[in-house]
């Protein structure tokens, strides 16, 4: 995907004036919060496995390679491949040629923000290949041509009104000409279209939420039970996935497991858990005849051991896009590229580039909300200030900026400077604010906060100018 | 407390950028609540702001500059207490990250946050303040400013005290833990993102019927009140130090006085 992180302000802005998605993230803030709430409250030892998680998280990134190979291994013997990818394009080539291998006209695709981190779609329509999205969410930014706005809900920034447009629309051809409007109608209808779609596919390609190295396993975890029709299907059936999601074995993916949909939806589980150990075998009556791991590094490697190692923690389970308020106020696509929110605003300047996105880590008021909801405790304000701090080294943010942030550095190391600028300054605007009724209600200085609210008048003398003065009240 | 166990603590006020220019009538209520509580109170001149604005646009080297002029100013004192969770947090557990490889700045620093509160934790907390002397007859809400409330577990403190106010009634905000959308420079920097926040905020503290909103930190109040005046709302706004020292007979912040 390319990203358009850079016009963050603009598409932000956007996204604020539009009702539809307005009204779309109005039922992400009290559904998910809510949810999570209770499932955590719910859970005496919720407290202790984060912790357990966390300290499992850790212990493997320090033995990656190790729990890689291991993995590898394991997925040989049970008769698959792994593919080991270091860059979006490789992990591209290695689909096409898999898909080639197998003579795809059209892949089925379970859910896999890996496979939108790499562009897939574009690139397998770009070469004569029909990829058809199986998860409803993703099957209707599909129709709608775009992209996921949320890890978990792709089409969370939709409503249901806008999915009824866009089936009509697209269903036609299949003779489904009536326009639809209740839910459950609609998923209905998406169901039975996409039915064909799984006996037609080639190939079929799934994400994965963790890969186990002691069996060789991949495991995704759904609601809607596309991702099993997805993988047995086909003739082949490839798992696209990102190195830090390997967990040694399956007890400890269990541990995960407890804390990833609590966090998530508020599940206690998902609906299914879906495990997948090489390709069919003899006597089996199901299954691929072909299993390939695609595994893509893209970058994370090179942050092992360093200030933002704790990034490869994450389980993908959008905790922090739904509590964070600048995602529900503004939805996914204004962060331009892959992952939104929080975690996109601590992952995506490494990926895609700090000059790109460097609005991303700064759009945040470090409120604290999505570290103190992040089922793996990753210091997600911490690592936006990393970031901040080497955009203000390297020059990044407008000069305009810079300037006055030195200028109000430089009075505040010099006290007798701030003291007397501040009482000028507070002097006048306290005489002024008493004129105007106690606020303003333009201050031409500070368009940007009085163009949507008051300011407050300063009372007229400094609190340290009055305490010199021997005031006490 | 001190090492004379008779000798009254001395405490620093860091009376914040915000109170000291915008509302010292913060800084006073926090002297009374401190006297209150058993503490001698001085404030020293040379204090100027905590460096959150440097700090959290990444410029480091300032923010540093700023923070040994602030442990400079302070030191001496058996506590600092500041009238708001963000430039308590931002001594009490930045100071020791920004110094963490600095040698001896890293213990002063690390000394200094050890004895750097929050005004109203303070109070209950340490000086063991369980109930306050103040008549308001109003219906309150309280948003919990995310500094505060995160990096410092200041949650349940603030609501204690104010139980003890007579006459006062206090309505719970549902969104209280959500952010008006201040944070800073933030509100400069992304202002459209910034006012749908406070929007969204101010819709949910005209839906709890309160006539008074109460938080613990001048940044939150300055922006919500500036919005709910925006929109003609007959709300007032205070700092919740001013109503636990019953000090409201002065104009309520954006009213004229």
């Amino acid at each position: 995907m390319q990203p358009k992180s850079h016009l963050f302000k603009e598409e932000s802005t956007k996204a604020i004036g539009d009702a539809n998605l307005q009204s779309a993230l109005k039922n992400l803030q009290t559904g998910f919060v809510a949810a999570r709430a209770r499932a955590a409250d719910g859970l005496d030892e919720f407290e202790a496995l984060r912790d357990e998680a966390v300290t499992l998280k850790d212990h493997i990134l320090a033995n990656l390679d190790f729990y890689l190979e291991r993995f590898e291994e394991k997925v040989t013997e049970a008769g698959g491949t792994v593919h080991f990818c270091a860059t979006a394009e490789e992990a591209r080539q290695t689909i096409l040629e898999l898909c080639r291998r197998y003579g795809a006209k059209s892949v089925t695709k379970g859910k896999s923000m890996v496979a939108e981190e790499v562009a897939l779609n574009p690139f397998l329509e770009a070469n004569g290949i029909e990829p058809v999205e199986t998860d409803l969410g993703e099957y209707i930014i599909q129709l709608a041509k775009e992209a996921p706005s949320h890890i978990i809900g792709p089409a969370v920034h939709k409503t249901k009104e806008q999915v009824s447009d866009l089936f009509h629309e697209h269903h036609a051809k299949y003779g489904r000409t009536e326009r639809l409007t209740e839910a459950e109608d609609l998923v209905t209808e998406a169901r039975e279209v996409l039915r064909q779609k799984y006996f037609d596919a080639d190939v079929g390609i799934t994400g994965a939420n963790f890969l186990i190295a002691e069996t060789g396993s991949t495991i995704i975890v759904t609601n809607e039970g596309n991702g099993d029709l997805t993988q047995m299907l086909p003739k082949a059936h490839v798992v696209i996935s990102a190195i830090d999601k390997v967990v040694p074995t399956l007890e400890d993916v269990s541990t995960i497991l407890r804390v990833l949909a609590r966090s998530a939806t508020g599940q206690e589980m998902s609906a299914y858990t879906t495990l997948s150990t090489g390709p069919k075998r003899e006597g089996d009556l199901d299954g691929p005849e072909g299993f390939h791991v695609v595994l893509l590094d893209n970058g994370r490697s090179d942050l092992l051991g360093t200030d933002k190692q704790d990034l490869l923690r994450c389980i993908r389970c959008g905790a922090c896009m739904n509590h964070c308020p600048v995602y529900t106020a503004v939805g996914g696509h204004a962060y331009g590229w892959v992952y939104p929110g929080p975690i996109g605003a601590a992952l995506d300047p490494h990926i895609v580039g700090l000059e790109e996105a460097r609005h991303l880590p700064n759009a945040s008021t470090f409120c604290g909300r999505c570290e103190q909801v992040c089922p793996m405790r990753i210091p997600l304000p911490k690592i936006m200030r990393h970031w901040r701090e080497e955009a203000f080294e390297r020059g990044l943010p407008p000069a305009r900026e810079r300037l006055a942030l030195k200028g109000w550095a430089w009075m505040a190391r010099h006290p007798w400077a701030y003291r007397l600028a501040a009482r000028i300054g507070i002097g006048v605007m306290g005489r002024l604010g008493r004129r105007r009724g106690g606020r303003f209600r333009d201050l031409p200085l500070a368009r940007a906060w009085t163009k949507s609210r008051d300011m407050p008048a300063p009372e007229g003398r400094t609190f340290i100018d009055r305490w010199k003065a021997g005031e006490r009240g | 407390m001190s090492a004379n166990a008779n000798a009254r603590p001395r405490v620093g006020l860091f009376v914040t950028c915000l109170v000291d220019l915008y509302r010292p009538s913060v800084g006073f209520a926090a002297v009374k609540l401190l006297e209150r509580g058993g503490c001698a109170v001085d404030a020293p001149l040379a204090q100027t702001c905590c460096g959150q604005p440097a700090y959290n646009s990444g410029d480091r080297a300032d923010t540093a500059a700023i923070a040994k002029q602030v442990i400079e100013a302070f030191e001496g004192f058996d506590y600092v207490v500041a009238p708001s969770g963000s430039c308590a947090g931002m001594i009490r557990h930045h100071y020791p990250t920004l110094f963490a490889d600095d040698g001896d700045w890293a213990r002063r620093a690390a000394d200094l946050g050890a004895k750097t509160f929050e005004l109203v934790s303070f109070l209950t907390g340490v000086c063991g303040m369980t109930e306050v002397e103040a008549k308001l007859d109003r219906t309150v809400t309280y948003h919990d400013s995310c500094s505060g409330l995160r990096e410092l577990k200041i949650k349940e403190q603030p609501r204690r005290l104010l139980a003890t106010v007579d006459e006062l009634e206090l309505v719970e905000l549902p969104t209280a833990e959500t952010c008006c959308g201040f944070g800073g420079t933030f509100c400069i920097k992304y202002s459209d993102v910034s006012a749908e926040m406070v929007r969204r905020k101010s819709d949910d503290i005209q839906a709890t019927g309160a006539d008074l909103l109460l938080a613990g930190d001048m940044g939150c109040l300055l922006n919500m009140a500036g919005k709910l005046k925006r929109e003609g709302a007959d709300i007032q706004v205070r700092h919740v130090a001013e109503v636990l020292a019953g000090m409201t007979d002065g104009p309520a912040i954006g009213e004229e006085g």
